[in-house]
């Protein structure tokens, strides 16, 4: 591709196209991802707002004015002031700075349930499509069996067994989520596997560990990362209705699903207790939803449609 | 097509199968005695072993199982320990409840859902196409709790249309159920609504591109009837399997909506069974719920089978 440049053109169906255009100069492909992925307004307010939101997560006990868990009960549900831009909440806590701590919490459970759920339906599909037979038969019949069982329920029932907290969250939301993802590789590997340098590499003795991890394993991973990127918006969305029901986060620890929940008692005089983290959610994972989207149709545009 | 039929009945009987023996093993593995939760904290030792011994909780696990297995087949829930009723009806009385909340949302989703995605579709790159997206968009991105909570407070608090909460049998006073039910309904559609929107729009797009729908037109059929009859009814595919699994996430939709609205289904009575470690109770319903699910999916795959050849040999 040294000779031509890519000129990227958003279509009319709000898809992208690559069109070539005869202009000879090298573009590495670091570039040209850049290119494809931001080619879309949208994308880069995606990007901002995560951009935004692992910022406040990191410098989390920086920007935030005051502690997120220390009550303050003669202070407790105050309006809005210079002292507490969104109030306090019936505890006396201040309901910005929970808001920003709830950033850690979100993010730390996306990216953690979503590893976990990854790393382990990536192995499953790689068994199942490389052995094939009675392994792929019972992995995949177990998939089946949690694909039925709605996701938030499975996470509510293995959130029931390991009891609550952050790190249990985390770990029933990633278990839930496997299925998806064993799924989409033992697919892509069982095409995979009939390609000519998979069979080139037998043929120049490599062994099937060899085959399996070093040919065939890295072709499924774009796909894999798209995915995992669209379902970072669905594990926090999860999370927050576990925390909403109360079977999530332990309190005093901030989560924005928990706040929706407490802000509820007290709606018909402080609404923007409830609603204010409810927004925080919604631009989060919409920003997710618009990133993973623009990462599918970067990485490959077959998967529209399909993921 | 009989092969497909009786090998896709024989993998759901499997998968319910093993859904039974998963949960029934989670359940088992949860921390706590469910006993001392019925008898609560004071409870002596003898009280504790007789109803151990009655509820069969001193039995081996596998003998457990199989008999919690062999009373399902005959129909027989057993007893709750949370609610101290039969689980059977119960069951299908807190179902009958959501049914009647996921229904009409599926049918809402479903219809405006498919509706919008051709419309989109049909008008790629315009304003109605852009709106449609955006909107697709910032609906899956919504915590259905915190819209319900959004909801309550402008048309309820505020505006006094809607009741807060509740729910009300159109037979007992029709006016107040419709009333009750148009929140929850509106509100648990709209998830689904989106992805059927997308879907839909996807699909379409990638149909109306190939050859046939061109032939169509240039022997001169109507839009109407080249969008409808032949573009949408071979998009149907993608949209007809997802059909079989929203019913599943509408229902665990509904567990969060419940708990807003205070409507008694089964979300409202998972969350309570759970918290008091009601094992039988949790058993029964996730079991109902995977059975359900499957059955669906069973249902669509089989009528998808004689719709379409395609679908038989894949």
């Amino acid at each position: 591709m040294q000779n031509t440049v890519e000129k990227v053109e958003v279509n009319d169906s709000g898809g992208m196209q690559v069109v070539e255009t005869n202009i000879p100069t090298k573009t590495s492909s670091f570039k040209r991802f850049w290119r494809i992925m931001l080619a879309r307004k949208i994308v880069i307010f995606g990007l901002a707002i995560l951009l935004l939101a692992f910022i406040v997560a990191i410098f989390a006990p920086l920007i935030a004015p005051h502690d997120p868990i220390e009550q303050n009960l003669l202070n407790s549900l105050q309006q809005p002031s210079k002292e507490h831009l969104l109030g306090t909440d019936a505890l006396g806590r201040d309901v910005l700075s929970r808001i920003i701590y709830g950033t850690r919490v979100s993010l730390a459970v996306g990216f953690v349930s979503v590893a976990i759920a990854g790393s382990i339906g990536m192995l499953l599909g790689l068994i199942s499509g490389y052995i094939g037979g009675w392994v792929e038969g019972i992995i995949m019949r177990f998939m089946d069996v949690m694909m039925s069982i709605p996701l938030i329920i499975l996470a509510m029932f293995i959130g029931a067994v390991l009891g609550k907290g952050l790190d249990n969250i985390m770990l029933a939301i990633g278990i839930g989520m496997i299925p998806s993802y064993a799924r989409l590789t033992r697919g892509q590997v069982k095409s995979i596997k009939q390609l000519d340098y998979v069979t080139a590499g037998k043929i120049s003795g490599a062994g099937s560990f060899k085959n399996a991890f070093v040919h065939i394993l890295p072709n499924c991973i774009a796909p894999n990362i798209v995915l995992m990127t669209m379902n970072l918006g669905v594990a926090i969305l999860i999370e927050a209705g576990l925390s909403f029901l109360g079977l999530g986060i332990n309190p005093p620890m901030a989560s924005w699903g928990a706040m929706v929940s407490d802000g509820y008692n007290h709606l018909r005089t402080l609404p923007y207790l409830s609603i204010a983290p409810g927004v925080v959610i919604m631009i989060v994972v919409l920003a997710f939803n618009i990133v993973g989207d623009a990462l599918r149709d970067t990485l490959d545009p077959r998967l529209r449609g399909s993921l | 097509m009989t092969t497909f039929i009786i090998r896709r009945i024989l993998q759901t009987i499997v998968v319910i199968f093993v859904v039974t023996l998963m949960v029934f093993l989670i359940m088992r593995s949860m921390p706590g005695d469910p006993v001392i939760m019925y008898l609560g904290p004071d409870a002596s030792v003898e009280q504790i072993e007789h109803y151990t011994k009655e509820f069969g909780l001193d039995k081996p696990l596998p003998v457990q199982y199989f008999t919690w297995l062999g009373n399902i087949a005959k129909g027989e829930f057993g007893q709750s320990i949370a609610y101290r009723q039969d689980i059977g009806p119960f069951i299908l009385s807190r179902l009958k409840v959501t049914l009647m909340i996921a229904i009409p949302a599926f049918i809402l989703a479903v219809v405006f859902g498919v509706l919008l995605g051709v419309i989109a579709a049909i008008r790629r790159g315009k304003l109605i196409d852009s709106i449609i997206t955006v909107m697709a968009n910032i609906g899956m991105a919504t915590p259905v709790f915190w819209l319900s909570i959004l909801c309550v407070y402008i048309l309820s608090l505020k505006l006094n249309l809607l009741p807060v909460q509740g729910f009300t049998w159109p037979t007992e006073d029709f006016t107040l159920s419709i009333k009750k039910m148009i929140m929850p309904v509106t509100i648990l559609s709209l998830g689904p609504l989106a992805t059927f929107a997308r879907q839909t729009r996807s699909a379409m797009l990638e149909v109306i591109r190939q050859d046939f729908i061109r032939t169509g037109r240039s022997k001169g059929l109507g839009e109407k009837v080249i969008i409808y009859k032949h573009a949408l009814r071979n998009a149907m595919i993608p949209i007809v399997t997802l059909m079989g699994m929203s019913l599943g996430n509408m229902i665990g939709g509904s567990v969060l909506i419940e708990q807003v609205f205070v409507i008694p289904g089964m979300g409202d009575m998972l969350i309570t069974s759970i918290l008091n470690k009601d094992y039988q109770l949790v058993q029964s319903a996730v079991f109902v719920i995977a059975a359900g699910v499957s059955l669906c999916n069973l249902i669509v795959d089989i009528a998808y089978g004689y719709i379409d050849p395609r679908i038989r040999i894949s």
